[in-house]
């Protein structure tokens, strides 16, 4: 699998990130060489195979649901960029 | 000797005669971290005054009676949270992080009233096998400068090989315990998934992620193990079995036992060098009364493939929620939204971080799910059941941990495939979830070589009376780096 600069730029954009477009190149490249080699998965015949996302049995874990103190509002907003009224402040989302 | 070097029976009886303070062992880390630092750079923080008064602390009031690591001073890695000690993960985007709370392993460790003297350095976020990957500076091998020190646990290796620290916690996804305690000539176990609570690991890849001891020997590896090992209802992935008393399995008997010997793990790639030393410890573990024979993961080939595509998807998830809202570093000025997040990443995450979440993005993506993540996940079930089959026979696998010794810093640098290929010995062993330990087997042209020993799921007492029996019977794990 061949990965464009363009393919780059469209997944950085579901990231979430910026590249530029010396970084796309690069990107482009060492992605590539990763999912030519990521392709040697192909050799395996999966047919039936489950696939394995956990190594253990997993459920849910239920806590009663009783009330409870919360975080005290500082501790919460200690590591806030910006903060204003013990909310976290970004710039606005609507227009 | 340095204090920081001696054994934890020697250290423990003169704390407990009084012929030794807890003020005096904290004075010899910082004495040996001041004296060696600024040639390994192992640590990106300093704790310096609370870990003094802490020491003063228990000189005051504590008891060395009172359990097994008291008064250590010990490190952290720096993707573990402690409170109000900043917890940098080696990123920029974290790098004005102070953690309200702490994780469930440092909370364990407080309890055994060690002594958390700083924070080790590491690949941002754990993704790399060098600790070149640091934003802030990489971490140098004690044995040789101008080399890596592995990673991503790099700087929780190379604290204990300097003589820093008496232990560390370093947190393994694909071999970042073992590869750089191999490299670093030093102890480094990476339990089964789940023993160990990942409650305050910064989570890389979670169905992966393992925090775990890296000491100078095995016994300190199973008393930290001990400290820290066992459920915890915070961490849904934690599994709720009985902890043993891992120090009664260190009685340096292994006869009978039954040692599988990979031959995937000791054929094209692996240094002779490197191979000859495993043998050589296999002919120590025959000369105990133990057997063993080749055998056959003949999935291991697939393993760098699928561990990639599966710990990138796990990445690119996780490492959503760096959004420069709630923690971390913001850009300037961002016009909307949009811009602050992308502007907030991308200014705060390093090129390795970037191209594991671009891969993981990618992997995960419409179209692409099922040639990728599906697909790496159904070699992850062959490679387990590769494992499975070889624990009905045998009690252990051996062999080594990394195909080489230490490589020259900058070497691998700009060859992601490459480095990814170090890990080809470690990563099945994290994609099965089963313990393994490595321990050093000598030395390769004066560098170390590791020995890995591998377990059945939560039988960590096999794999610490393995490589007890081992160290014993060898003088490896004496030698030190003439730092």
């Amino acid at each position: 699998m061949s990965i464009s600069a363009k393919d780059v730029e469209h997944v950085a954009n579901l990231a979430r990130l910026t590249l530029t477009d010396e970084e796309k190149e690069q990107f482009a490249g060492q992605l590539s060489a990763i999912l030519k080699y990521a392709e040697k998965l192909n050799e395996l015949d999966t047919d039936g195979i489950e696939p394995t996302s956990h190594v253990l049995p997993l459920y849910n874990v239920m806590r009663e649901d009783e009330v409870a103190p919360s975080l005290p509002i500082e501790k919460v907003m200690a590591n806030a960029p910006e903060e204003e009224d013990g909310q976290f402040k970004v710039p606005s989302v609507l227009e | 000797m340095s204090l920081l070097n001696q054994r934890l029976h020697e250290v423990r009886q003169l704390l407990s005669k009084k012929e030794l303070s807890v003020s005096e062992l904290v004075d010899a880390s910082f004495k040996r971290i001041a004296e060696t630092e600024e040639r390994v750079g192992a640590f990106l923080a300093l704790n310096e005054e609370n870990a003094r008064r802490e020491a003063r602390r228990l000189d005051e009031s504590g008891s060395a009676d009172s359990g097994l690591l008291y008064g250590l001073p010990i490190g952290i890695k720096d993707n573990i949270v402690t409170e109000g000690l900043r917890t940098t993960c080696a990123s920029r985007f974290l790098s004005n992080y102070d953690p309200i709370y702490d994780a469930t392993v440092v909370t364990k460790l407080k309890g055994a009233q060690t002594v958390t003297v700083g924070k080790l350095n590491m690949d941002e976020f754990a993704m790399g096998g060098s600790t070149e990957n640091s934003a802030f500076k990489p971490t140098r091998n004690p044995w040789d400068t101008e080399r890596v020190p592995g990673g991503s646990s790099g700087g929780s290796a190379a604290a204990v090989a300097a003589g820093q620290v008496y232990f560390t916690l370093g947190s393994d996804t694909g071999g970042s315990i073992r590869q750089p305690a191999a490299y670093c000539g030093v102890v480094g176990l990476k339990p089964t998934y789940g023993l160990v609570s990942r409650f305050g690991l910064v989570a890389f890849a979670s169905s992966l992620d393992q925090i775990g001891p890296i000491a100078k020997n095995v016994e300190d590896a199973a008393y930290a193990l001990q400290a820290i090992a066992g459920h915890d209802s915070r961490d849904s992935t934690s599994a709720n079995v009985e902890i043993p008393d891992y120090a009664a399995a260190l009685t340096g008997d292994v006869k009978g036992l039954r040692i599988g010997v990979a031959k995937e793990y000791l054929g094209e790639g692996i240094d002779p060098a490197v191979k000859q030393r495993v043998m050589e410890a296999l002919k120590t573990f025959e000369s105990l009364g133990a057997a063993w024979e080749e055998v056959s993961l003949p999935h291991t080939e697939y393993a760098v493939a699928a561990y990639y595509l599966l710990a990138s998807s796990e990445a690119s998830s996780n490492l959503a929620r760096f959004d420069g809202v709630r923690y971390g570093v913001r850009a300037d000025d961002p016009d909307n939204l949009m811009e602050l997040y992308r502007r907030s990443r991308s200014e705060g995450f390093g090129n390795e971080v970037k191209r594991r979440i671009m891969l993981g993005t990618y992997a995960l993506s419409s179209g692409y799910y099922d040639a990728y993540y599906k697909k790496a996940q159904q070699a992850r079930t062959l490679i387990k059941r590769d494992f499975d089959r070889v624990f009905e026979k045998f009690d252990l696998i051996i062999g080594p941990t990394a195909p080489t010794t230490a490589f020259k810093i900058g070497e691998q640098v700009g060859d992601p495939l490459t480095m990814y290929l170090n890990d080809i010995c470690t990563i099945p062993v994290s994609l099965a979830g089963v313990p393994a330990i490595s321990v050093p087997c000598g030395l390769a042209d004066g560098l170390p070589v590791g020995l890995q020993i591998i377990g059945k799921p939560f039988d960590e007492a096999a794999v610490l009376r393995a490589a007890h029996a081992f160290e014993s019977h060898t003088d490896h794990h004496k030698l030190r780096p003439a730092l």
